[in-house]
């Protein structure tokens, strides 16, 4: 392979991960100011009010504070693997950008095989979460990792075989592909099933209430990062906001469009649509965290092999059933 | 109808009962030591199927057992008391017949030192395992006990 | 293959969910509960020693940290007790004042704990939702006995202070609010496909157990037995007033916690009628001494606490101090069951039966 490492050409890499880290960075503030926002509009209260307007300005305080707070290694921990393991749950996340179709031609690698790479990078995740849990020495850390592993690995073939359909339709594994095939029908409508499994999985794999088991508070006292502290959660706290963001950004990309905007709006407004349509399912999401109660685990794991693995087969051999039949019609109605 | 089931428990204990009386309070027996169990069991067949609570007095030279079994359905007070001696404070432990009686004995154990045996897990319970003495004996020091009767 | 180990967890005495200062060693296999060891008395103040050093008016407000959520009705069982050794006449209107206070106490009692049984499910909006309703009916108590928790409101021989005007108004107002706050939590809460999958069949307790370890309140009525001290014995005015005792048959967790939701209803109609009935009168019985000083002898009385039958054991020797007072407590009985329904559970069912069982530390531990 023949990569050129002159400055100049690392100047655009190098502009494009900046621009993730950035776009992740504010994006985790606003959801953190959302997420307490949302809570407390269901709660009827009124969330963070003192620090600027409507308490815009609390996660900033909040960042400061968990700064300056000590960072505690416990004595029992594998000190090495306990320092690395934030890293290894916020980066993925932050990878799983590197496909992410912003606008027309806008996407740092279009990659052919994108889609696969989506699945794979951001599952890497888990392995953080589990060398968390098993580096803290401490035996809710422990099970929580055990727990983040079963649901992980168990929620990660549903959510693959759900886009399968989408990959039928599109026939092409590149995203920027994807959103092309959505000229004139977006996904959601022919793959509506596929489209509750992604997304039901997605929150799954990202941990939020009804699903959060590897952090539940009520019996896991926090999980995995019981141990943590300091800036360590707080990278833990930004991984499950960036994991949230991205799935549901994938999600707006697989199955809404993407950038397009509805019955073609003002296609000049890409990126806005975008990020629009990921922050309507990332309410979605919040408003069912602060509404429903937690799984158990086994019904967690019931829920993946006995409901959704099985419709998403169907939904795979209908897609393919129509694929075949009707290709042609297909072909001219997805323009 | 209770009452002669009742007149029968009392046939049934015979010479373990020291004085029996039923008044507003319900059925009152009060029993050797070594008799508590079988009058516990006794009153637990004769449908008191509920242990209220088991506690004991200070009386001085003995310590006064006091355990308020009832029936439920509709509500029958019984009771039966015993005094053991302090020195030597022993009595049959009556778990096996009430599983309530697995903490409020040891509770007892922890306050009074009143050993239950055949209790499978005599231990304190409400102080630390390495407390010294038995708060609820009149004995018991503590500066903090003073009394200061002020009225408002 | 390698063997499995069974893993040792310490739960509490600090843990999100044990409710207070509960520690608990379960022994797991996997997620599965196989052993229950127990441990209490990190909050033992030894209430019943101290109480010897007292008078008997002075303890009054000591009864308040006994059960501190529902300190109304431990007021209420104390005096009872005091006032059956004395022979003390209690004034009508203090009767009524009294099962006023410890009904609205029952309902800020039971609040606490379905809040909490939402929390242990994991359903955080439960708590924040239920905590205006609470907030109400602490105003309420506020103006009724100038205290939000710890309310030092029945005095030997009848209560501290008479109802002050307008508030029995507001009383109602409450209730016929708090009787659609009521409706909603079944529907939306307990109707709620979740939590019933997560609370039903978990640390179900026979009827059998509940009697032999002396459980009582709802824990026992969810198992079957129909004995609530205000129909099998009533005291106060409650054989005046009509409600109904709601009795299960499961012995669930979700029984446990569904039978309080209705007992809150029947405290709302309790107050509503008890409101009606009220007549005008003293609130305190004349000339019970400061210095009381109750005959030889010894007392039993129980009340229908929230968690149950709450009792005290006064024995007096004819001083001005009680010679022995004992509490039974309610939820110290029904928090020993745990050994039995324990093992078998899942660590997260686990976490909701404790809650299920609705113990108060200040009561368990004295």
């Amino acid at each position: 392979m023949n990569v050129d490492f002159t400055a100049g050409s690392l100047l655009v890499p190098a502009a494009w991960g900046l621009g993730f880290v950035l776009f992740s960075a504010l994006n985790v503030m606003f959801l953190v100011w959302m997420e307490r926002k949302v809570s407390a509009d269901i709660q009827s209260r009124w969330g963070p009010m003192v620090r600027g307007y409507h308490g815009s300005m609390q996660l900033l305080a909040d960042m400061v504070k968990l700064l300056i707070k000590e960072d505690i290694l416990p004595a029992a921990a594998d000190k090495k693997m306990f320092a690395l393991a934030p890293f290894l749950v916020f980066i993925p996340a932050l990878l799983a950008l590197l496909v992410l179709p912003i606008g027309p031609g806008l996407i740092a690698r279009d990659m052919g095989v994108g889609l696969v790479y989506y699945l794979a990078v951001p599952s890497l995740a888990s392995i953080g979460i589990f060398v968390a849990g098993w580096s803290s020495g401490n035996k809710y850390s422990t099970l929580g990792g055990m727990r983040s592993a079963a649901q992980l690995i168990s929620y990660e073939i549903p959510r693959s075989l759900s886009v399968l359909g989408v990959v039928m339709l599109a026939g092409t594994l590149s995203m920027m592909g994807i959103v092309n095939a959505q000229k004139s029908l977006w996904f959601i409508i022919p793959q509506i099933l596929g489209f509750l499994v992604y997304y039901i999985a997605s929150i799954a794999e990202v941990g939020r209430t009804p699903f959060d088991l590897p952090e539940g508070e009520s019996e896991l006292v926090n999980g995995y990062f019981t141990e943590y502290s300091g800036m360590r959660f707080s990278f833990f706290m930004m991984g499950e906001y960036v994991a949230l963001l991205v799935a549901c950004l994938m999600g707006a990309v697989l199955f809404l469009g993407g950038w397009r905007g509805p019955f073609g709006l003002l296609p000049q407004l890409g990126p806005v649509w975008l990020l629009l349509k990921a922050y309507a399912l990332v309410y979605v999401a919040m408003v069912v965290r602060w509404t429903l109660p937690r799984y158990r685990i086994d019904q967690l794991l019931e829920i993946s092999w006995k409901v959704l693995l099985p419709i998403s087969l169907i939904n795979v051999a209908l897609t393919a059933a129509i694929v075949f039949v009707g290709g042609e019609w297909l072909r001219g109605l997805l323009g | 109808m209770a009452v002669r089931a009742d007149d029968d428990l009392i046939a049934k204990l015979g010479d373990s009962i020291e004085s029996s009386s039923s008044g507003e309070e319900g059925l009152v027996l009060t029993v050797k030591p070594d008799a508590v169990r079988a009058a516990v069991s006794a009153l637990k067949d004769a449908g008191y199927e509920y242990l209220s609570y088991l506690t004991a007095i200070d009386r001085g030279e003995v310590f006064e057992l006091v355990y308020r079994l009832c029936s439920l359905e509709p509500l029958r007070d019984g009771a039966i008391k015993a005094r053991v001696p302090r020195e030597d404070a022993k009595v049959g432990s009556i778990t096996h017949l009430f599983k309530g009686a697995l903490w409020q004995e040891r509770e007892v154990y922890d306050l009074f030192g009143i050993v239950f045996t055949g209790h499978p897990n005599l231990t304190r319970i409400l102080l630390p395992d390495d407390w010294v003495g038995h708060p609820l004996r009149k004995d018991y020091e503590d500066e903090r006990l003073e009394r200061r009767p002020n009225v408002y | 293959m390698e063997e499995t180990k069974e893993l040792t967890i310490n739960m509490g005495p600090q843990h999100p969910s044990m409710h207070g200062v509960f520690r608990v060693e379960v022994v797991v296999d996997g997620e599965l509960i196989t052993e229950v060891h127990p441990s209490i008395g990190y909050l033992h103040r030894s209430f019943e020693k101290m109480v010897e050093a007292r008078t008997y008016a002075q303890i009054v407000p000591i009864t308040d940290r006994l059960d501190y959520v529902g300190s109304a009705l431990n007021n209420v069982g104390y005096c009872l007790a005091v006032e059956k050794l004395a022979g003390i006449e209690v004034p009508e209107r203090a009767q009524y004042l009294r099962v006023i206070a410890a009904e609205l106490n029952r309902i800020s009692s039971h609040l606490i704990a379905l809040m909490a049984s939402g929390l242990d499910a994991g359903a955080l909006t439960i708590l924040f939702l239920h905590l205006q309703p609470r907030e109400k009916l602490l105003d309420i108590m506020e103006k009724l006995c100038g205290a939000r928790l710890t309310y030092n409101y029945a005095r030997i021989g009848g209560v501290s202070g008479d109802i002050p005007p307008g508030l029995a108004d507001d009383i109602n107002a409450f209730a016929d609010d708090f009787l659609k706050t009521v409706e909603k939590l079944k529907r939306f809460f307990f109707g709620s496909r979740m939590f019933r999958q997560r609370a039903e069949g978990i640390g179900v307790l026979s009827r059998e157990d509940a009697l032999s370890y002396g459980a009582s309140g709802s824990t026992l009525r969810a198992s079957g037995v129909n004995f609530d001290v205000r129909k099998a014995q009533p005291y106060l005015v409650y054989d005046r007033i009509e409600f109904e005792v709601p009795v299960g048959s499961a012995g669930d967790s979700y029984e446990r916690a569904l039978l309080r939701v209705e007992e809150m209803r029947q405290s709302v109609f309790i107050i509503k009628r008890a409101l009606e009935q009220i007549p005008e009168g003293r609130v305190i019985a004349e000339g019970v001494p400061r210095l009381l000083a109750p005959p030889p002898g010894e007392a039993y009385a129980r009340i229908e606490s929230p968690r149950g039958e709450l009792g005290f054991f006064v024995v007096s020797d004819g001083t001005p101090y009680p010679y022995r007072l004992k509490v039974r407590s309610p939820a110290f009985s029904n928090l020993s069951t745990i050994e039995a329904i324990g093992p078998g559970c899942m660590i997260a069912d686990f976490v909701i039966t404790v809650g299920s069982l609705d113990p108060v530390f200040g009561e368990v531990d004295r």
